[in-house]
């Protein structure tokens, strides 16, 4: 008990305001884009409309990342605990890295893509974002496969975390979920 | 702590939540790219006529010819729309010529089908696509119609002629489609590029700049007058007459055609493209297109580019005609295949190899 007074900075067991909201703002993005990109190359109705958003909500993810990314760096994340055995500890390491990859990646390649392509990159009505790479079949044709394999996979990840945060919450109860869901009592 | 007592009913228990959470997930995920189910999705749109597909080409409408050229605009539609191809004196433009067949070997008399397809870019770089046919207006009020069409006009395996009973079925269900089989039916073929109106069958809208919005289609009025018909005869004899045709006369002249404005009235259906406008409605002159050359489309620019006609320029938007938002879908799986054949190598003639 002591020695938890005399070093409070190490024993921080939540994350700070600023990535929580960060992360369920994002989470609510990523599962909404996850969900408009396949539907816009699916539906027979709801393309355009779906379109319009994803490009929009790509670039949105894309400069929050950047800001979670920073916020992430500046105040590390509260240790997970000491009974985890390792594999857990690697497989959250490894998938939390992985997930920070998929957001930048996704929205970057996508952006690139519509370039490759041609396309004008309407984020709304009036304003185009500029074209990053010059108009090519082999670079179009080699994003576009990488823009579905890539999100395939974020939402496997996705998935997987989710599952995984829930066993802690309803299993565990280690304080894993309690570090992202809610701030600690006595220090904010 | 971080272990599994699994002698606990509790365990159980939130495992099983958590599975159904993740299943739920992955099923609604799996559905909603059209993986599972029965629903229709633009996929189902996108046919390939010829087994196996020659790679690189259009799913629909392959064989063209890639034109350039450029679009005067009229001024005066300043008034009823910002967007800068209406300002832009001069406006450089890609296109592309094609006939509506799926093989993109067929010889030009298998269609009654032809289209203009065409991009302006302005200077502020905005882009305006357009894909039109020889065709005034869609068979059916919705995409699903259009499918249910294809099925019931399929030719009978065993008469090679659709079935009478699939078509007066699907007729029932569809009845604005009688008037465009009728039509099509009874089309003459067209006998050049340069003498057939092409039109947008969907409904756009102008917005000006108090942002009023005005409900229009278009079409594409040649200048050029129908050949006499017995000079169309002798023509069609070959198998390339109509691109023939269209590179000759460009070796000579430029063609010309008009961007003609159709605007409705209030309660003209701006969501039914199988309807079309009373003809008594203001018609005004846009501007003018004018073609100037053709490039093989296997070196053209107008091979790599989607004419997506749901790309249009800022003080232009989309209408809530529903198969604008279907040909996207459509156009973008085609255009996805044939790149992805191109980008990987995969593609010969389509390419000139």
């Amino acid at each position: 008990m002591n020695n938890q007074e005399n070093t409070p900075i190490t024993t921080h067991n939540h994350f700070n305001l600023t990535a929580r909201i960060l992360h369920w703002l994002m989470a609510v993005m990523i599962l909404a884009m996850l969900f408009i990109g396949v539907g816009m190359m699916s539906s027979l109705h709801y393309r355009l409309w779906l379109i319009n958003l994803h490009r929009p909500l790509g670039i949105a993810i894309l400069l929050l990342v950047i800001v979670r990314l920073i916020n992430r760096l500046r105040n590390p994340p509260p240790p997970l605990p000491a009974s985890l055995p390792q594999w857990q500890v690697l497989a959250a390491k490894g998938s939390h890295i992985l997930l920070y990859l998929l957001m930048f990646a996704l929205p970057l390649i996508g952006w690139v893509m519509l370039s490759a392509a041609g396309y004008p990159i309407v984020l709304f009505k009036g304003f185009n974002l500029p074209a990053i790479a010059p108009t090519s079949p082999v670079l179009y044709a080699w994003l576009r496969d990488a823009h579905s394999i890539l999100a395939w996979l974020l939402f496997v990840v996705v998935i997987g975390h989710l599952s995984a945060a829930l066993m802690h919450a309803l299993i565990y109860r280690d304080g894993v979920f309690s570090s992202m869901a809610k701030g600690s009592n006595q220090q904010e | 702590m971080s272990q599994l007592n699994l002698r606990s009913k509790r365990t159980w228990l939130a495992l099983a939540l958590i599975a159904v959470i993740a299943t739920t997930l992955i099923t609604a995920f799996a559905w909603t790219a059209g993986w599972i189910g029965q629903r229709k999705t633009t996929e189902n749109l996108v046919t390939e006529a010829v087994q196996p597909f020659p790679a690189g080409f259009r799913r629909a409408h392959g064989k063209g010819i890639c034109y350039v050229g450029n679009f005067r605009p009229n001024k005066d539609i300043m008034s009823l729309s910002t967007a800068r191809v209406f300002s832009q004196p001069n406006i450089p433009i890609i296109g592309r010529f094609s006939i509506g067949t799926g093989d993109p070997h067929a010889v030009d008399s298998s269609t009654k089908t032809i289209s203009m397809a065409l991009l302006l870019t302005t200077d502020d770089k905005q882009q305006w696509r357009m894909a039109m046919n020889n065709v005034p207006y869609f068979p059916t009020h919705n995409p699903e119609g259009f499918l249910a069409m294809r099925k019931a006009t399929a030719p009978d395996p065993a008469t090679g002629k659709p079935d009478p009973e699939r078509v007066a079925r699907f007729l029932q269900e569809y009845p604005e489609a009688e008037k465009f089989l009728k039509m099509t039916a009874a089309a003459t073929p067209p006998d050049s590029f340069a003498s057939a109106t092409f039109y947008s069958v969907n409904t756009f809208l102008l917005v000006s700049e108090n942002g009023k919005k005005q409900p229009i289609r278009w079409m594409m009025r040649p200048h050029e007058a129908q050949l006499p018909l017995a000079e169309t005869k002798q023509q069609q004899s070959t198998d390339n007459f109509l691109f023939d045709d269209l590179r000759h006369t460009l070796e000579e002249q430029p063609l010309m055609w008009d961007l003609v404005l159709q605007l409705a009235q209030p309660n003209d259906p701006t969501n039914d493209p199988s309807q079309p406008w009373p003809q008594d409605r203001q018609q005004i002159i846009a501007g003018t297109l004018q073609v100037t050359s053709v490039i093989d489309q296997a070196k053209g620019a107008c091979r790599d580019i989607n004419f997506d006609p749901s790309i249009v320029p800022a003080g232009i938007e989309v209408s809530d005609d529903p198969i604008l938002s279907a040909r996207s879908g459509a156009y973008s799986h085609s255009f996805n295949r044939r790149e992805r054949e191109i980008g990987y190598g995969k593609a010969t003639d389509a390419v000139g190899k």
